[in-house]
């Protein structure tokens, strides 16, 4: 018999007990959305936590200090080093030589100043931070109140709303797109007589090495900024040094403005001209961190990375998706039940049309590919009404956990997440695992002796 | 007309010392015990016995349904006996037609769909499936009731779709197992009339079951009398 005429056949049979069948069909559905609620929740908590972690943007990032900053704090490697003074400096070519790094896609000092903002005629103290473009990706920035800066050196600034709150109490909101005055401290080099060497300030001395290499002044500056944006949470969740800070401005603006930092004093008795105390390398993917991180030690710095969590997350979740797997897979297993009754009962009570069948030329293998596709032709149906019962209880899922988020002040959460795989996986599991069942009842009916059936009738 | 020796290789359908038992309880039933017959092509032979002579057993056996104890139903050559039951089922579907007593016919089925059943088995094309059902149901009178139910035809009318069911697939071989059991007389008799005009038409060998000796006297060419699973006598008929 061919493909298509066992399948006619099978719906035909299924629709003869229509009530028996379909509440099968409708069990093996519940254990199909039972299975695919769980593995979606899985997927979905899964990738909360991936999309949270990598949204700290604490995973994909290396810190780079020089060994001969902290000094004398116990460190192993630091008692090794006889003379952490011929140590190299964080210095521009440093910085250039990681940039140049395999997977390393940005690297940016970390710039924290002290500032004032002038604004409707007060005065307003704040650290002033740099942000590198890709903090635009930080979790911070999900539920930003106007936008993040329209480029790498953008006179714009984004401040915190605890700030903006302080400098417009009624209505915070309003700032945006209104100006402010920044006023901070620009490092410029003494003059060429108290030094012996020409004078360097502003732009011209950022990033070099021999600018000011005996000292330099602070001179007190204003830059106007227009108010891009206000953020409820500091970025990088307080672990890196641009916490605590208030005024968020691009960094490269900060470089570009030569912002005295508190680390230039250090510099300036080093006598090593202009270095960081701290550059953020940020890796391509987290994976990858490891690698970039002894790269960097090679060049004989001191790093810091946050160990490459995801590794141990997806372990966690294999796991956790496994156990939810078989909860999930328990409706099914009874409802493979269902469907072995549902079929031995069919074959008992088609016993004279299985006889007929073999009489007119049926093979046993026809027989048994009909139950068979009778038993898969459950499973596929079952499968599709799995899906979308399964999709219904995911939605409500992600509707209850949104309410429940929003009722404690927090931003919804899609925790759970149907992917397009599990469709198919789904179906085609319902569909084996039907065919499985089917196995028995199948070979029962193939068995059957047609003399006999036809006799007793 | 002369009885067709056991051993004529043109017959139709051959048995030697075939034997089918079967074991109850601790006894033996000898429902078919050492019978040789030899059936010309052609040739409408009628089985007749008590209840229980082994008339049914032989023709179940002539169908290739059940296997034999021991000994063998040629047929074209070929020893039913050592065939696969898959190639039996082909045997079934292509070279045996078979009308049964209760018609049995698949109630949810229309008579077109019971009569395209064999067809589906034998793997033959849906368009021509239809014609060839329209050709059988409208040869035995019933080209008018195509989308009918089985439960909404008469005793004799469902006999009539058991029997162009049966023939859809030209079959060489036709048993007939009581075809006219459940019938009236008369209508039992139109059935036979049908069987023997078929199968003059069409060249067919027909083997039928009855214990109606003289139904069996008009219609048949030869009676073969079975008692206790042994063949009694056999009488050719002018």
């Amino acid at each position: 018999m061919t493909g298509y005429d066992l399948f006619e056949l099978a719906v035909r049979n299924l629709r003869q007990s229509k009530l028996r069948n379909g509440l099968t069909t409708v069990g093996i559905s519940v254990g199909v959305a039972s299975l695919v609620a769980m593995l979606s929740l899985g997927v979905g908590l899964q990738q909360l936590a991936t999309r949270r972690l990598a949204g700290s943007g604490l995973f994909d990032t290396v810190f780079v200090t020089s060994k001969q900053d902290f000094r004398g704090m116990d460190r192993e490697d630091d008692q090794k080093t006889g003379h952490p003074e011929q140590e190299p400096l964080l210095d521009q070519p440093a910085r250039e030589q990681m940039q140049r790094l395999k997977y390393v896609t940005e690297v940016e000092p970390e710039v924290r100043v002290m500032g004032e903002v002038l604004y409707d005629g007060q005065t307003h103290f704040g650290f002033v931070t740099g942000l590198p473009m890709s903090a635009r990706e930080n979790e911070a920035f999900d539920n930003v109140q106007g936008k993040f800066f329209s480029g790498p050196a953008a006179e714009e600034v984004i401040l915190l709303n605890d700030f903006a709150k302080e400098l417009n109490p009624k209505d915070p909101k309003q700032l945006i797109g209104k100006e402010i005055t920044l006023r901070y401290g620009e490092r410029q080099a003494l003059p060429a007589e108290s030094t012996g060497r020409p004078q360097l300030s502003g732009a011209e001395t950022a990033g070099t090495n021999n600018d000011d290499n005996f000292g330099f002044s602070v001179v007190r500056k204003t830059q106007a900024l227009k108010v891009v944006g206000i953020i409820q949470e500091e970025p990088y969740g307080g672990m890196r040094a641009v916490s605590r800070g208030r005024i968020f401005l691009p960094v490269d603006l900060t470089e570009k403005l030569n912002m005295a930092q508190f680390t230039d004093m250090r510099s300036s008795l080093r006598g090593a001209g202009k270095t960081y105390m701290t550059l953020t390398v940020r890796v391509k993917d987290p994976g990858k961190v490891s690698e970039v991180q002894d790269a960097i030690n090679k060049m004989g710095f001191r790093t810091f990375s946050i160990f490459d969590a995801t590794k141990s997350l997806r372990r966690f979740f294999t796991v956790l998706d496994l156990f939810l797997g078989i909860f999930g897979s328990l409706a099914l297993a009874v409802a493979t039940l269902a469907i072995i009754n549902t079929l031995v009962m069919a074959v008992l009570e088609r016993r004279r049309e299985i006889g007929i069948m073999k009489a007119i030329g049926a093979s046993d293998g026809d027989v048994k590919r009909l139950f068979f596709t009778e038993a898969g032709a459950m499973g596929f149906f079952g499968g599709l009404l799995g899906i979308a019962l399964g999709f219904a209880i995911g939605k409500a899922i992600n509707v209850g956990t949104g309410i429940y988020l929003h009722r404690h002040q927090l931003p919804a959460e899609a925790v759970w997440i149907l992917p397009p795989w599990l469709i198919g996986a789904a179906v085609a599991f319902s569909i084996l695992v039907s065919l499985l069942a089917g196995l028995y009842p199948a070979s029962r009916a193939a068995r059957l002796d047609p003399v006999q059936t036809l006799k007793y009738e | 007309m002369s009885l067709v020796s056991t051993s004529d290789p043109t017959a139709a359908v051959r048995t030697e010392n075939l034997c089918r038992y079967y074991p109850m309880g601790e006894s033996l039933i000898r429902a078919v015990d050492g019978i040789s017959l030899s059936i010309g092509r052609g040739e409408f032979v009628a089985l007749l016995g008590q209840s229980g002579s082994g008339k049914s057993t032989l023709l179940n056996l002539l169908a290739g349904l059940d296997r034999p104890t021991s000994g063998s139903v040629l047929v074209r050559g070929r020893d039913l006996a050592k065939m696969s039951s898959e190639d039996l089922a082909r045997y079934r579907r292509s070279d045996v037609g078979m009308v049964f007593q209760a018609f049995h016919l698949i109630p949810s089925m229309t008579i077109t769909e019971n009569v395209e059943l064999p067809m589906r088995f034998a793997e033959i094309e849906r368009s021509e499936r239809t014609q060839r059902a329209r050709q059988s149901l409208e040869q035995v009178g019933l080209g008018h009731r195509l989308g009918h139910r089985p439960s909404e035809l008469s005793g004799g009318e469902q006999q009539r779709v058991s029997l162009a069911r049966a023939l859809v697939n030209h079959p060489k071989l036709l048993l007939a197992d009581e075809p006219t059991g459940n019938l009236d007389s008369r209508t039992g008799e139109d059935i036979l009339n049908l069987i023997r005009d078929l199968s003059f038409r069409l060249g067919m060998t027909v083997v039928m079951v009855t214990h109606e000796r003289a139904l069996a006297g008009r219609f048949a060419q030869r009676l073969i009398f079975l008692g206790d699973g042994k063949l009694v006598s056999q009488e050719a008929l002018a």
